[in-house]
C-alpha cells in the first residue's frame, strides 16, 4: 500500500498531460467548426492554416481553444469525454437493462472474455504438457524448445488472417475459435517456459529421497515436481491471461470480426468515431486488469494454502 | 493418398531418427543439438505437404510448402519492397525512437525512489495491455505512410523496456554499490561503470520483447491504412484477392526477419553481457 500514493500521483499527472494536450490536438478541427458557424478565425480556410502551427493558431484564436474541449469527433478527446463514453456504454445501458444490447461495451466485453480464456485454457494446457514433455524426454527437448522460441519471434498477426481462413473453409462457424488459437499461441510461450523451470526446481537431493521411498515416476511427478512448479505456474499465468487478451484483440482487429472489443476498434475506425475507439480501448485495459488481479489472488490463496513461501 | 501416406511414413521414420539421435552418446555436441530440431521442422514441413497434397486441400485455402517456395523464389522483388516499407522505415525507426526513449525515461526516473515506485506498477501494467489498439489512432495522426506505423511500434515497444530497464538498474547489489562509493565515485561515473552495465541483462530481455512487438505493430498498422506496399498491406489483400501463396510468403519473410532479429540481439547480448554467470559453461 506504500506505493498506492506515487502511483496516485503519476496518474494524475499523466491525466494532466492528457487534458493539456487536447487543446493542441483538436485546435485545427475546432477552429474549422468555428469558421463554418461564422467566427473570426485569423488566418481563413482550413487549407491556409495548415501551414501554420498549433501553437500559433492557439495564441491568434483563443476565444475558440476551449471548444476543441468538446467536439463530436475529437482527434484527442478529453478524460472526462472518455469516461463519459465508457459509462453510456456500460453502466448506463446495464441500469436501463440493455446490458446485452449489440451496442454495450459489457456485450463485447464478454464475447472478448469467451475467446480469451478458451485460447487461455488451451495455451496453457498445451504449454504444460509441452513442458512435461520437454523435462521428461530428452527428445523432445532437442526438437520442442528451439520450435518454441522461434514461433514467438513470428509475428501472429501475419497469421492471423490466414487462421481465419484456413479455419472457416474447415467448416468451423464463427470467429471464436480461430480468436481462440491466436491467443493460445501467444499465451503458451510464457507457461511452457516458466513450467520447465519449476518442474526442474526440485533440487537432487529431493528428487534422490523419493528414490530412498521407493516412489514411481508418477508419485514423485505428483508429490513433489507439481508442487514445487506452482509458483512458477502462477506467475506465468498471469503473463498469459494477459498474452491470451492481446491475442484475441489482434485476432478481432483485422478480420472484420463484428462483435469484441477489437471489432469495436475497427468499427470505430471504419465510421469515423474516435470516441469508440478510446472507450473500446479502456475497456480492453479494465478487462486485462481485472483478469490479471484476479489471478493474482487465486495466486495468494493457493499458495498460502500448499504453504510455499511467497 | 499415397503423398499421404509417404509423409507419415518420413514423419514415423524422422521422429525415430530424433529419438536414436538424441539418445545417443552424442547427443550433447552440437551438430545433434542443431539437427535434431532442425529434422523437427523439416518433418513439419512434410507432414503439411502430405497432408495438402494427399487430401487435395485447394491452393486456394492452403497452399503447399513447395508453391509457397515457388512463389518466394518468383515475387522477390515485391517481397524485399514490403520489407523495406515495413521493416526498415516502419518497425526499426519506431524501435530505435522507442528502445532510446524508454532507456532515457528510464535513467531519469530512476534518479527519484518515489517515481520509480508510482511508474513501475503503471509501466507494468501498460506493458500487459494490448497497446496494439492504438493503430487506428496512429494512424488518423499520422497518415498513411511509415510514421504512423513507426508511431505504433514506438507506443508498443516503450513499457517492456522503460520497465525491463528500471528494474535493471535498481540489480546492481548493495556491496558493490558501496565499493564504488569507497572509490568516491559520482553519479555518472556509478551508472555508466556499475549500474548500465549490470543492466544490460535485463535490458536486452526488454529488447527482445520488444523485438517482436515491433514487427507486430507494424503490420497491425498497415491494416488500417498504408501506402499500396508493405507487409501488412500485401497480407490483408492477398487474403481478399485469393493469392495465399503470396500471404504464406510475406509470413515467411516475417517469421525470418523475426528470428534474424532475435538472434542478432542474443549475439549482441552475449558480446555485451560476457561477464554475466550465465554465459560462462
Amino acid at each position: 500500500m506504500r506505493n498506492l500514493l506515487p502511483i496516485l500521483t503519476v496518474l494524475v499527472a499523466l491525466m494532466l498531460i492528457w487534458q493539456l494536450a487536447v487543446a493542441p490536438m483538436n485546435i485545427r478541427g475546432a477552429l474549422d467548426i468555428a469558421e463554418r458557424g461564422g467566427a473570426e478565425i485569423v488566418p481563413e480556410g482550413s487549407v491556409d492554416r495548415r501551414s501554420v502551427s498549433v501553437w500559433r493558431l492557439m495564441a491568434q484564436n483563443s476565444d475558440h481553444v476551449s471548444m476543441g474541449y468538446d467536439l463530436d469527433r475529437p482527434r484527442l478527446p478529453t478524460p472526462t469525454q472518455v469516461g463519459q463514453e465508457l459509462w453510456k456504454t456500460t453502466g448506463a445501458m446495464a441500469i436501463k437493462g440493455r446490458a446485452w444490447s449489440k451496442r454495450s461495451l459489457i456485450y463485447h466485453s464478454w464475447i472478448t472474455l469467451q475467446s480469451t480464456l478458451w485460447g487461455f485454457f488451451l495455451g496453457t494446457s498445451l504449454g504444460i504438457i509441452g513442458a512435461v514433455a520437454i523435462v521428461y524426454s530428452r527428445t523432445a527437448q532437442l526438437s520442442l524448445m528451439p520450435w518454441a522460441i522461434i514461433s514467438q519471434t513470428i509475428p501472429i498477426v501475419a497469421l492471423a488472417p490466414m487462421i481465419i481462413v484456413v479455419s472457416s473453409q474447415v467448416g468451423v462457424e464463427g470467429r471464436g475459435l480461430p480468436k481462440a488459437i491466436i491467443s493460445a499461441y501467444l499465451c503458451f510461450f510464457p507457461v511452457l517456459v516458466s513450467m520447465v523451470k519449476g518442474l526442474r526446481a526440485p533440487e537432487i537431493s529431493q528428487l534422490d529421497l523419493l528414490k530412498t521411498y521407493d516412489a514411481s515416476g508418477l508419485q514423485s511427478f505428483l508429490k513433489l515436481r507439481l508442487p514445487a512448479s506452482l509458483p512458477f505456474l502462477f506467475t506465468s499465468l498471469k503473463v498469459g491471461i494477459a498474452a491470451a487478451l492481446v491475442g484475441t484483440i489482434v485476432g478481432e482487429l483485422p478480420t472484420g470480426a463484428i462483435s469484441g472489443l477489437g471489432a469495436r476498434i475497427l468499427i470505430g475506425d471504419q465510421f469515423g468515431t474516435p470516441l469508440a475507439i478510446w472507450s473500446a480501448l479502456f475497456a480492453a485495459a479494465i478487462l486485462a486488469g481485472l483478469l490479471v488481479t484476479l489471478l493474482d489472488l487465486v495466486q495468494r490463496v493457493a499458495l498460502r494454502h500448499t504453504g510455499a513461501p511467497t | 493418398m499415397i503423398a499421404l501416406l509417404q509423409a507419415l511414413v518420413f514423419w514415423i521414420a524422422a521422429w525415430g531418427l530424433n529419438i536414436w539421435l538424441s539418445n545417443s552418446k552424442w547427443s550433447a555436441t552440437w551438430p545433434v543439438r542443431i539437427a535434431v530440431p532442425v529434422i523437427f521442422g523439416i518433418t513439419l514441413l512434410v507432414l503439411w505437404e502430405g497432408v495438402v497434397r494427399g487430401l487435395g486441400v485447394s491452393p486456394v485455402i492452403l497452399p503447399p510448402p513447395s508453391l509457397v517456395a515457388q512463389t518466394f523464389a518468383a515475387s522477390t522483388e515485391t517481397l524485399w519492397i514490403d520489407f523495406l516499407q515495413t521493416v526498415v522505415k516502419g518497425a526499426l525507426r519506431g524501435f530505435m525512437i522507442g528502445a532510446v526513449a524508454a532507456i532515457i525515461c528510464a535513467i531519469v526516473i530512476d534518479r527519484s525512489a518515489f517515481l520509480t515506485r508510482g511508474l513501475l506498477p503503471i509501466g507494468n501494467f501498460f506493458a500487459a495491455l494490448p497497446i496494439v489498439g492504438v493503430a487506428p489512432i496512429m494512424v488518423n495522426w499520422f497518415g498513411f505512410d511509415w510514421q504512423s506505423k513507426a508511431a505504433v511500434v514506438v507506443v508498443m515497444v516503450f513499457f517492456p523496456i522503460l520497465v525491463n530497464t528500471v528494474q535493471g538498474l535498481r540489480s546492481s547489489d548493495a556491496l558493490q554499490r558501496d565499493l564504488v562509493r569507497t572509490y568516491a565515485a559520482t553519479y555518472w561515473q556509478t551508472l555508466i561503470k556499475l549500474r548500465l552495465p549490470a543492466a544490460m541483462p535485463f535490458v536486452f530481455n526488454g529488447l527482445k520483447i520488444a523485438a517482436t512487438l515491433a514487427l507486430i505493430g507494424a503490420i497491425v498498422a498497415e491494416y488500417f491504412g498504408s501506402p499500396t506496399r508493405g507487409m501488412g498491406f500485401r497480407i490483408s489483400t492477398g487474403v481478399g484477392s485469393l493469392s495465399i501463396d503470396l500471404v504464406w510468403a510475406e509470413i515467411a519473410v516475417a517469421a525470418m526477419v523475426g528470428t534474424g532479429v532475435y538472434g542478432l540481439m542474443a549475439w549482441i547480448e552475449r558480446r555485451v553481457t560476457f561477464w554475466h554467470p550465465y554465459h560462462r559453461e
